[in-house]
């Protein structure tokens, strides 16, 4: 019983790294995130020195590493966090301690530290591990002791950040790849956060065996968060204006498996509006025209990973069973996700509709984009349509109300704030992201 | 031991034993059945929504009045509804699309939509507070809910949340939620046999703060989610439940008791949990990626407006008239110093100002 649901689970959302899968790589606790696709030759950089992400091969998500020195080098190495006992006695101290201590007599004049670069550098020559390090210079520093119990937790944590550096191993889904992207390259998606991500995807009610038509200008993390939400049933159908179709290379971050990418297609507007006015070869003459330079030109479409990982990496094509579930994903320039609407999806859409809408594309013309695409949708079927800017979706839902065209209309602005919860040092935190951008959602109705 | 319900055909059976007493199938889920209506989750591809399909005798509708006044209505070829736009007869629905605009006796007019877990959020009796669209969006991406996870809840209350998680991992996932409220179980059972996501989600009366969840999920969770007074009590099970790298997460109005669950989840501990068979000792468990948000949603109103271009006494800005105002005589004048109509959009006043705190944890991995 469960043994089916969990099997159907991991072709879903697989838990263990394989060779060719993507990562992402959270070094720090949030201080850096780099994409990375696992191979025998890729490697990430810490600090000045490169290291080899092959241990990283076959290791469940979630996982941590450290640096550890062996007989070829430094290396990364997986750790399990040790039992520590029970934090109890330390928040004790916490509360008695405190009312003494404050920052009175701290003076900022970088002295306080004894040990000098060369002295770290020395030691690490003779083999010290990080964590040595910090405590080494915690011994070294003359004001330690004057901290608050606070300010020293503080002190050792940045400390172990910079000399025991931790690599977390996780899993590519779209909440982790849309807060990387938002912190890293907001502009390549749209500044889409994920709360107005989560949104897009409950508004415009994504569930398996949708029809879901998507018009994704933010890179393809729309398409691949709708794709995640189908899990391997309806069909995502990313349209477009004119004979380009935009691109999505985020969609093959998701680690996606065949069934799933099966799902993913793309149509010409023209190709699925009712009325014709371009014949279906013309528009295929074209489209493989283009094609064709596409995949003789890479760099037309914005490279999404691999920045951070050295030019040294290769990407070679090793299909590798996992377990008894073969999952191949082939890495490579021909994604198997973003194929062609077929024929007959084609057909079946027209008839039928889609069951649902999501644009996100900050350059188009909303409102002239909506009266083109708005037949293509069933009757009762919600819409959601991201913006950056309030006009545009005011215009859009000003016009809509008044030709009758749709229901239960709404511009939303989603407001998220994180809160840092430690004892007596509970907070909304300092830094804050102020604009996750706008939303007009709403329901399609019968043209009277 | 509890069987959950997972057979998709198996509409009638619900292998449910133990102490929650036989789920009953309604006569009403069987007409469902029978007449091959819209389902809200299209979990056979040929209910799903299409231009093709039409409200049905025994369907389950979203009436929209206005767009703060909808309610569910299971349409019946007998029965009328009314409201203050007048008397609409089911009978007249029988036959049309979704998303039609229907009429009544008086002229007035209503549309009949196709049901969502959204809409049903908009339109459930409540019988606790629930959770709304932002909340309910947020959880069920950083829960990293996607087709085929197995979901825990704690508690039910009035089906809002679960409906929605329901969504997410159909068709071969499945939730199983838990209320120490027997009658709100039953409650939220009857809900579930409406929207017809029963065959995704079981309800247990359970009381999970002094119980934790049952022992047969240990491991199997992909994600566990709490809305409870003292979540704190339930960590310790919910942790044990998780996959590794699993996610939960705990909803809480108050900072207090957001402090506590943050406490109780940093500190690695070994746990000593009472089961059914016995003392039980849990190895340590320990979370990670603890992180507390608050989600708010602020909507705007859109209208077109004339602004007033004239210098008014001593040198007045103009002020901003409605269009749809009615010019009470004040001369041809001011019309002509109005700009011509442009549609604005300025936040709405009325707004929710907090639901809770959303604190988040994931489950690390020890092998």
């Amino acid at each position: 019983m469960s043994q089916n649901k969990s099997q159907a689970g991991t072709i879903q959302n697989p838990r263990v790294t394989w060779e060719g899968c993507s990562v992402l790589l959270d070094i720090n606790d949030g201080d850096r995130l780099v994409f990375a696709r696992l191979s025998a030759a890729a490697t990430l950089k810490i600090g000045n020195k490169n290291f080899s992400l092959q241990p990283l091969i076959g290791c469940p998500f979630g996982s941590s590493f450290q640096i550890e020195n062996g007989d070829k080098g430094p290396f990364l190495s997986r750790f399990v966090a040790s039992m520590e006992g029970n934090n109890a006695q330390e928040k004790e101290d916490f509360e008695s301690q405190e009312i003494s201590k404050d920052n009175r007599a701290l003076v900022d004049n970088n002295k306080a530290q004894s040990l000098t670069g060369e002295d770290i550098d020395a030691m690490r020559r003779q083999g010290a591990t990080g964590d040595e390090i910090v405590d080494a210079l915690i011994a070294n520093s003359a004001t330690f002791e004057k901290k608050t119990l606070f300010s020293q937790e503080k002190y050792r944590l940045k400390k172990q950040k910079k000399y025991a550096p931790k690599v977390l191993l996780r899993r590519p889904v779209a909440r982790s790849i849309c807060e990387a992207y938002f912190k890293k390259y907001p502009a390549r998606i749209g500044f889409l956060r994920v709360d107005t991500l989560s949104l897009l995807l409950s508004m415009a009610n994504v569930s398996a065996n949708s029809d879901v038509l998507v018009v994704d200008m933010v890179g393809g993390l729309l398409t691949g968060a709708v794709a995640e939400r189908l899990g391997g049933t309806g069909y995502v159908c990313g349209t477009y204006l004119g004979v380009t179709p935009y691109p999505m290379d985020i969609v093959r971050i998701f680690n996606f498996s065949d069934e799933v990418c099966n799902r993913i297609v793309r149509s010409a507007l023209t190709e699925l509006s009712l009325t014709q006015t371009v014949t279906l070869e013309q528009i295929h003459q074209q489209e493989n025209e283009l094609n064709m330079e596409c995949l003789s030109n890479p760099q037309m479409s914005s490279s999404v990973s691999m920045e951070e990982i050295s030019p040294s990496e290769k990407e070679i094509t090793v299909p590798v069973p996992e377990n008894a579930i073969s999952l191949v994903n082939k890495m490579g320039k021909s994604t198997k996700a973003g194929n062609k609407a077929s024929q007959q999806a084609i057909e079946l859409w027209k008839e039928n509709g889609f069951s649902s809408l999501i644009i996100a594309a900050p350059e188009l013309d909303i409102w002239s984009l909506l009266q083109d695409i708005l037949p293509l949708l069933s009757n009762s079927a919600p819409f959601a349509i991201y913006h950056q800017y309030l006009q545009p979706l005011a215009t859009c839902m000003h016009n809509l109300q008044l030709g009758k065209m749709a229901i239960g209309l709404q511009i939303s602005e989603p407001w998220l704030r994180e809160y840092q919860v430690l004892p007596s040092r509970t907070h909304p935190c300092m830094q804050m992201n102020a604009f996750g951008g706008y939303i007009l959602s709403g329901t399609k109705i019968c043209s009277s | 031991m509890i069987r959950p319900k997972y057979e998709l055909y198996s509409l009638y059976s619900h292998g449910v034993s133990g102490g929650w007493g036989a789920l009953s199938c309604s006569c009403y889920c069987i007409l469902f059945y029978k007449f091959r209506s819209l389902r809200m989750l299209p979990i056979d591809p040929t209910k799903k929504i299409s231009f093709s399909r039409i409200v049905c005798d025994g369907d389950l509708v979203i009436v929209y009045e206005r767009h703060d006044n909808m309610k569910a209505v299971k349409v019946c070829q007998d029965s009328v509804l009314q409201n203050r736009f007048g008397v609409f007869k089911h009978s007249d629905w029988i036959g049309k699309p979704f998303g039609s605009k229907v009429f009544s006796n008086k002229g007035g007019f209503i549309y009949l939509l196709a049901p969502t877990p959204e809409l049903w959020t908009l339109v459930l009796s409540h019988r606790t507070q629930i959770l709304y669209i932002a909340d309910i969006s947020f959880v069920v991406m950083y829960l990293e809910i996607v087709p085929g996870c197995l979901v825990l809840e704690s508690g039910t209350g009035s089906g809002s949340l679960t409906t929605s998680l329901a969504r997410a991992v159909a068709p071969t996932g499945h939730v199983y939620t838990f209320d120490f409220h027997e009658q709100r179980a039953a409650s939220a059972r009857e809900d579930f046999e409406k929207t017809e996501v029963c065959n995704l989600v079981t309800v247990g009366v359970r009381d999970i703060q002094g119980e934790g969840f049952p022992e047969e999920f240990s491991g199997l969770a992909d994600s566990v989610f709490l809305d409870l007074p003292q979540p704190w009590l339930a960590i310790p099970s919910a942790a044990k439940m998780l996959k590794p790298d699993g996610a939960l997460c705990s909803f809480s109005p108050c900072i207090e008791q957001v402090q506590r669950t943050c406490d109780t989840l940093i500190s690695k501990f070994t746990v000593l949990i009472r089961s059914l068979m016995g003392l039980v000792h849990v190895s340590s468990a320990s979370l990670l990626d603890i992180r507390t948000f608050e989600v708010l949603l602020r909507t705007y109103e859109v209208q077109e407006v004339r602004m007033n271009c004239s210098q008014g006494d001593g040198g007045n800005l103009g002020s901003l008239i409605r269009k749809r105002r009615r010019h009470s005589g004040k001369g041809n004048n001011v019309q002509d110093n109005l700009s011509s109509p442009t549609v604005m959009a300025r936040p709405c006043s009325e707004a929710k100002g907090h639901t809770g705190y959303l604190t988040f944890a994931r489950l690390k991995c020890l092998s």
